[in-house]
C-alpha cells in the first residue's frame, strides 16, 4: 500500500510525486497513457513570471520560478534562463506594462531599444520590459526526469504507464484508494494530477470540479542555424488574452527559439471542447503575428504544428490542496496556461500538506471547494 | 460553387488515372503534384535511356501512361510542381479546398476548390536503420533510382543492393544497366516466398522474371537471407557487413565487401496524412502500414473524397492506375447523382472532419451499382491479391533491431541514436509518439517519414496514421498569405 497514489505523469503529477517521494512519502504514479503524454506534451515550457497579475498565482509562479532553478540540478531537462520580453507597439500600451511591471513588484528593466535585445525585431515598437527571470523547460523531460530522479534518490517511487483510472474507492466517508483497468490500487491519499481530465477525476469521487478545456495551437518552423530569437518575445495582448474570459478565439504572438534551433509560435485560446480538427485560419494568424514581430520569419518554413488542451478554471486558478468535502482526497489540478510553470510549487505546496506541515503559501485561493 | 468538380492530388499511375477517367467522363478536373513532372514514383524517375533498351519492353507501362498524360493535359488542369500542404472541408458535402504552395524559390500560396477530391499521393521508402546508414553513399531504393538519371553519376560504381521485396530488383538491373558494377543483390527473406503463391499474375512474374534475366546477364549474384547489416567508411562508403540471417533476421555470421554504394529497400510507407488531415477512417494493411480505409468504389470514409494507389495499400503501378480508374469512375457517377450534390447547401461554417464511422451510409455494399465496368474490379481483385501475397512473402522481422549499436542513429534529421530512443522508454515512454517528445526522432524536416516506422516498431507499435497538419513546409509568409478564395 502507498502513502500517495498520483493520478496523472504530467508536469503537474510528476512535481507532486517528486516532492512527496522526496519528504519520505511513498509514492504510486498511474497513467492512463505514457509519461507526459497529456497536455505537458502539447504545450509549450514557458516558466513565467511576467504574464501573472499580482495576487495568489503570481506569489505561486514566483515560488516556482524558484524552485524550477534548484530542480534544474537535480535533473537535467535543458533549463534556459532565457528571460521574457513583453513588447508595446504604442507608447500607451506602454505605460501600461511599465505599470503592471511595478504593481507585480518583480525584477525587470524597462526597455526603450528593443534591438539591444532581439535584433530582428521589427521596427517601430514603442519599447518593452525584460524580465530576467522567465525561463524555458522542455516539459516532457521535465516531468520524465523529475520522476526518474525521484525513483533513483528517493526510492519510494513506482511509476505505471497504460494504467487508467475508473472510480476512486472510499470507506467510511474517506478516499483509500483507486480502481483501475489493472485492479485495485490502495493508498492513504490520492493526488488527482489529471490536468484538463481533472473534472472527470473529481466525478469518479462524487465531487465537482468545474474543469474545461481552453484550446491552443502551436506553429513549429524548420531548424534556424543562427537563432533568430533569443527571448520568449511575446506583446502586450497576450497579458489580456491570458485573462481573458471571452469563448471566442483570442490569439496573440508568442515567439521562442528552443535548443533544438525550432522557432515555436503561440499561442490561440479557444473554448471548443476537445476538438483536434486543425483550424486554418488560426494557424494563419499565428503565422502573421509571427511575423509582424519578426519579419526574417516571413522565409522560415513551418514544418509542424500541433495543439492542446489547457485545463481551465473559471476564475483562472488552479485547484490545489485537500478537498474539504472528501478527507485524503487532493487536487492539483486547473493550471490552465501555466501548469509547467506552476508544477515545482504546486508539488511543493502539496507535499507539505500531505506530511501534515503548513504550507509555505496560503492556499485558499486555491481551494477546491471555493466553487461550491 | 466549386472551381471544380474534382481536385486530384498526386500526378503518379494512380492520379493520373483518376483524373483522366473523371475528365473523360465530363469532370471539370484539377491535378496537383509536387513534381516537376507527371508520373511518380515509378514513371517519373524512369531515365530517357529506358526507350531504347530491351528493358523498355518491361515498362510497356511507360508508353501507355506518357500517351494518358498527354490526353489529360488537354482534358483537365495540370498545376505541378504544387505541393499541396493541407486540405479542408468546407461546410459539407462537395465543397473542398486544397492549399498548395507552388514556385521554389519565389513560393506563392494557392489555393484549389473542388466538390470532390482524389487522394493518390503514392508512398514513400521505407528505410530500416542499421550502423553506417547515414554514410553518403548509402541511398533509399527509391533514391538510387533517382540516381539513375544521369548515367555520369552511376557509370563505374561498386554497388550492392540490399533490402526485401521484389522492388530493388528494378532498380539493380536499372544500376548495371547503365554501368554499374552491382556487386550482389540481397534479399533478406528467403528465395522462393514470390513464386510458391498461386495468386501470382503472370504478368507479374513475367517482370520478375524479366529482372532476373538482365541481372543474370550482367552476372549480378542474387542472395537470399543475407542482408547489409552495418555500413563502414571514413566520411563515405568505402565497404558494408553483410550478415547470413536466419528466419527471424538475426545475423548467424558475417562477411565482408567493398563497395562504394549501397541502396536498400524494405517497403514502403503510404503517405496518408492528406487524408487524416481530411478525417478519413484508417487502418492497417498487411505489412503495418496505416492505410486509407475505402469501399469498392475506392471511397474513403468521408463523402466526397476518394483515394487510389499506395495510400490504400502499397500494391505497384499497375494497381495503382486500376485505383485510380475505379476512384474517376465513382467521382464521376457520385458527383452526376443529384441526390449527392443537392443534400446539403453550400456550407458556411468550419470544417469539420465526420467521425470515424462504422460503415458510411454512402459506401457500395458490394460492387452493383458502383458505375465501375465489371473487368476493371476483377482486376483490381486479382492485383490486390498479388499485393497481398508479396507482403506475406516479404515482411520485414523483427531481428533488424539486434543490428543496432547504442550509437546508431535512428533519426537522421535530429540526429538521434538508438541509446536515446532506449532511454525515452527506460523514462516511461509507451508509444512512438511518447518516445518522440521525450527523444525528438521525428521531429526534424521529414517529420518522421523516415523514421517513423522503425521507431513504432522499436516501441512495440503498430506504426500509427500520422497527424501533420501541415504536409508539406511552407514558410510563415505564404501561410499568412493563404486565402480561402480560389486563385
Ligand atoms: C498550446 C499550449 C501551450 C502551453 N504553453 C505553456 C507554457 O508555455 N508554460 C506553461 O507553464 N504551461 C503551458 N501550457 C499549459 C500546460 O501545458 C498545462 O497547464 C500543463 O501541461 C498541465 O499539466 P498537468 O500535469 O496538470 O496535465 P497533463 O500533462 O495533461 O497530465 C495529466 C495526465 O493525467 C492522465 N490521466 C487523465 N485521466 C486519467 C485517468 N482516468 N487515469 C489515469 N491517468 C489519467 C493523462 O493521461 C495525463 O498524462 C500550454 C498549453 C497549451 C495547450
Ligand atoms: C525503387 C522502386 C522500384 C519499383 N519498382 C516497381 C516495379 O517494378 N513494378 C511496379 O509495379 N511498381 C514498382 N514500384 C512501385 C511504384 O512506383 C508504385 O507502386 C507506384 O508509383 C504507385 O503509384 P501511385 O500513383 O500510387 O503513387 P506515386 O507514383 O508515388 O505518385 C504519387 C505522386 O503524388 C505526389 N505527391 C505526394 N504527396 C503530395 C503532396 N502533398 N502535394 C503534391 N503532390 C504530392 C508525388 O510527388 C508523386 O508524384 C517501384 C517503386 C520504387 C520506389
Amino acid at each position: 500500500m502507498a502513502d500517495v497514489i498520483v493520478i496523472g505523469a504530467g508536469a503537474v503529477g510528476a512535481a507532486c510525486a517528486y516532492y512527496a517521494a522526496r519528504a519520505g512519502l511513498d509514492v504510486t504514479v498511474v497513467d492512463r497513457g505514457p509519461v507526459a503524454g497529456g497536455t505537458t506534451g502539447a504545450g509549450e515550457g514557458n516558466v513565467l513570471v511576467s504574464d501573472k497579475e499580482p495576487g495568489p498565482e503570481l506569489d505561486l509562479a514566483l515560488l516556482s520560478n524558484r524552485l524550477w532553478r534548484e530542480l534544474a540540478e537535480v535533473a537535467d531537462f535543458e533549463y534556459e534562463p532565457k528571460g521574457g520580453l513583453v513588447v508595446a507597439e504604442t507608447p500607451e500600451v506602454l505605460a501600461r506594462l511599465e505599470e503592471l511591471a511595478g504593481k507585480q513588484g518583480v525584477e525587470h528593466t524597462r526597455v526603450t531599444d528593443l534591438r539591444d535585445y532581439e535584433p530582428h525585431l521589427a521596427p517601430g515598437l514603442a519599447g518593452g520590459v525584460h524580465y530576467p527571470q522567465d525561463a524555458q523547460v522542455q516539459p516532457m523531460l521535465a516531468a520524465a526526469r523529475l520522476l526518474k530522479a525521484a525513483r533513483e534518490r528517493y526510492g519510494s517511487l513506482r511509476l505505471r504507464t497504460g494504467v487508467t483510472v475508473t472510480g476512486v474507492l472510499t470507506s467510511s466517508g474517506r478516499v483509500t484508494g483507486v480502481r483501475t483497468t489493472e485492479g485495485d490500487i490502495l493508498g492513504g491519499a490520492v493526488v488527482n494530477a489529471a490536468g484538463t481530465w481533472g473534472g472527470e477525476i473529481a466525478r469518479m469521487a462524487g465531487v465537482e470540479l468545474p474543469i474545461l478545456p481552453r484550446r491552443g495551437f502551436i506553429l513549429v518552423t524548420e531548424p534556424l542555424r543562427e537563432p533568430l530569437v533569443r527571448h520568449k518575445v511575446y506583446t502586450a495582448a497576450y497579458v489580456t488574452n491570458v485573462a481573458s474570459d471571452s469563448a471566442g478565439l483570442e490569439t496573440s504572438a508568442v515567439v521562442e527559439g528552443t535548443p533544438a534551433g525550432t522557432v515555436l509560435i503561440g499561442a490561440s485560446r479557444e473554448r471548443v471542447g476537445f476538438d483536434r480538427t486543425v483550424s486554418l485560419p488560426v494557424l494563419r494568424r499565428l503565422a502573421a503575428q509571427a511575423v509582424a514581430l519578426f519579419p526574417a520569419l516571413r522565409d522560415v518554413r513551418a514544418i509542424r504544428a500541433y495543439c492542446g488542451f489547457r485545463p481551465y478554471c473559471p476564475d483562472h486558478l488552479p485547484v490545489i490542496g485537500e478537498d474539504p468535502r472528501l478527507p485524503g482526497l487532493h487536487h492539483a489540478c486547473g493550471h490552465e496556461g501555466a501548469g509547467i510553470g506552476l508544477a515545482p510549487a504546486t508539488g511543493h505546496l502539496l507535499a507539505q500538506v500531505l506530511s501534515g506541515e503548513r504550507p509555505d503559501l496560503d492556499l485558499t485561493p486555491f481551494d477546491p471547494g471555493r466553487f461550491s | 460553387m466549386s472551381a471544380y468538380d474534382l481536385a486530384v492530388v498526386g500526378g503518379g499511375p494512380a492520379g493520373v488515372a483518376g483524373a483522366l477517367t473523371a475528365a473523360q467522363a465530363g469532370l471539370r478536373v484539377a491535378l496537383l503534384d509536387a513534381a516537376p513532372r507527371l508520373g511518380g514514383q515509378y514513371f517519373r524517375r524512369l531515365p530517357e535511356t529506358f526507350h531504347a533498351t530491351r528493358e523498355a519492353a518491361l515498362h510497356h507501362g511507360l508508353d501507355r501512361f506518357l500517351r494518358q498524360s498527354r490526353a489529360l493535359r488537354s482534358l483537365a488542369d495540370v498545376l505541378l510542381e504544387h505541393r499541396v500542404w493541407a486540405v479542408e472541408r468546407h461546410g459539407g458535402l462537395g465543397d473542398f479546398v486544397v492549399h498548395a504552395v507552388a514556385g521554389d524559390r519565389e513560393e506563392r500560396p494557392v489555393t484549389v476548390r473542388a466538390s470532390a477530391l482524389l487522394i493518390a499521393t503514392g508512398a514513400h521508402d521505407r528505410p530500416l536503420p542499421f550502423p553506417g546508414w547515414d554514410l553518403p553513399g548509402v541511398l533509399t531504393a527509391g533514391g538510387a533510382q533517382a540516381l539513375l538519371k544521369g548515367n555520369l553519376v552511376v557509370a563505374g560504381r561498386r554497388v550492392v543492393v540490399a533490402g526485401t521485396g521484389p522492388f530493388p530488383l528494378p532498380v539493380a538491373a536499372g544500376l548495371a544497366r547503365a554501368g554499374a558494377r552491382v556487386v550482389e543483390v540481397l534479399e533478406a527473406n528467403g528465395p522462393l516466398g514470390l513464386a510458391r503463391h498461386p495468386a501470382l499474375a503472370a504478368s507479374k512474374l513475367g517482370e520478375a522474371a524479366g529482372y532476373a534475366l538482365a541481372l543474370a546477364r550482367h552476372r549480378v549474384p542474387y542472395r537470399a537471407r543475407q542482408a547489409v547489416v552495418a555500413a563502414h567508411g571514413d566520411g563515405e562508403l568505402t565497404h558494408v557487413t553483410v550478415g547470413r540471417l536466419d528466419r527471424d533476421w538475426r545475423v548467424v555470421a558475417t562477411r565482408t565487401v567493398e563497395c562504394d554504394t549501397l541502396a536498400v529497400g524494405y517497403g514502403f510507407v503510404p503517405q496518408v496524412e492528406l487524408a487524416v488531415q481530411a478525417g478519413c477512417a484508417m487502418g492497417h494493411d498487411l505489412d503495418g502500414s496505416p492505410v486509407v480505409s475505402v469501399d469498392a468504389a475506392q471511397r474513403t470514409s468521408v463523402a466526397g473524397v476518394y483515394a487510389a494507389g499506395e495510400p490504400t495499400g502499397v500494391g505497384g503501378a499497375e494497381l495503382a492506375e486500376v485505383e485510380g480508374r475505379i476512384a474517376g469512375h465513382a467521382a464521376a457517377a457520385d458527383l452526376r447523382s443529384a441526390v449527392h450534390l443537392a443534400a446539403e447547401p453550400p456550407g458556411t461554417a468550419v470544417h469539420r472532419p465526420a467521425e470515424p464511422p462504422g460503415t458510411p451510409a454512402h459506401w457500395a455494399a458490394g460492387p452493383a451499382g458502383l458505375a465501375v465496368p465489371e473487368p476493371l474490379l476483377r482486376r483490381r481483385a486479382r492485383l490486390r491479391a498479388f499485393a497481398q501475397a508479396l507482403h506475406r512473402a516479404y515482411p520485414v522481422r523483427p531481428g533488424w533491431r539486434d543490428w543496432l549499436t547504442p550509437a546508431t542513429l535512428v533519426c537522421r534529421c535530429e540526429e538521434v541514436p538508438y541509446e536515446a530512443v532506449r532511454e525515452a522508454m527506460d523514462l516511461g515512454a509507451t508509444d512512438a509518439r511518447s518516445v518522440k517528445l521525450l527523444a525528438r526522432p521525428g521531429m526534424g524536416w521529414c517529420q518522421g517519414r523516415m523514421c517513423g516506422y522503425a521507431v513504432a516498431c522499436l516501441a512495440g507499435e503498430l506504426p500509427q496514421a500520422p497527424r501533420r497538419p501541415i504536409a508539406q513546409p511552407i514558410t510563415l509568409g505564404s501561410l499568412e498569405r493563404m486565402t480561402d478564395d480560389p486563385s
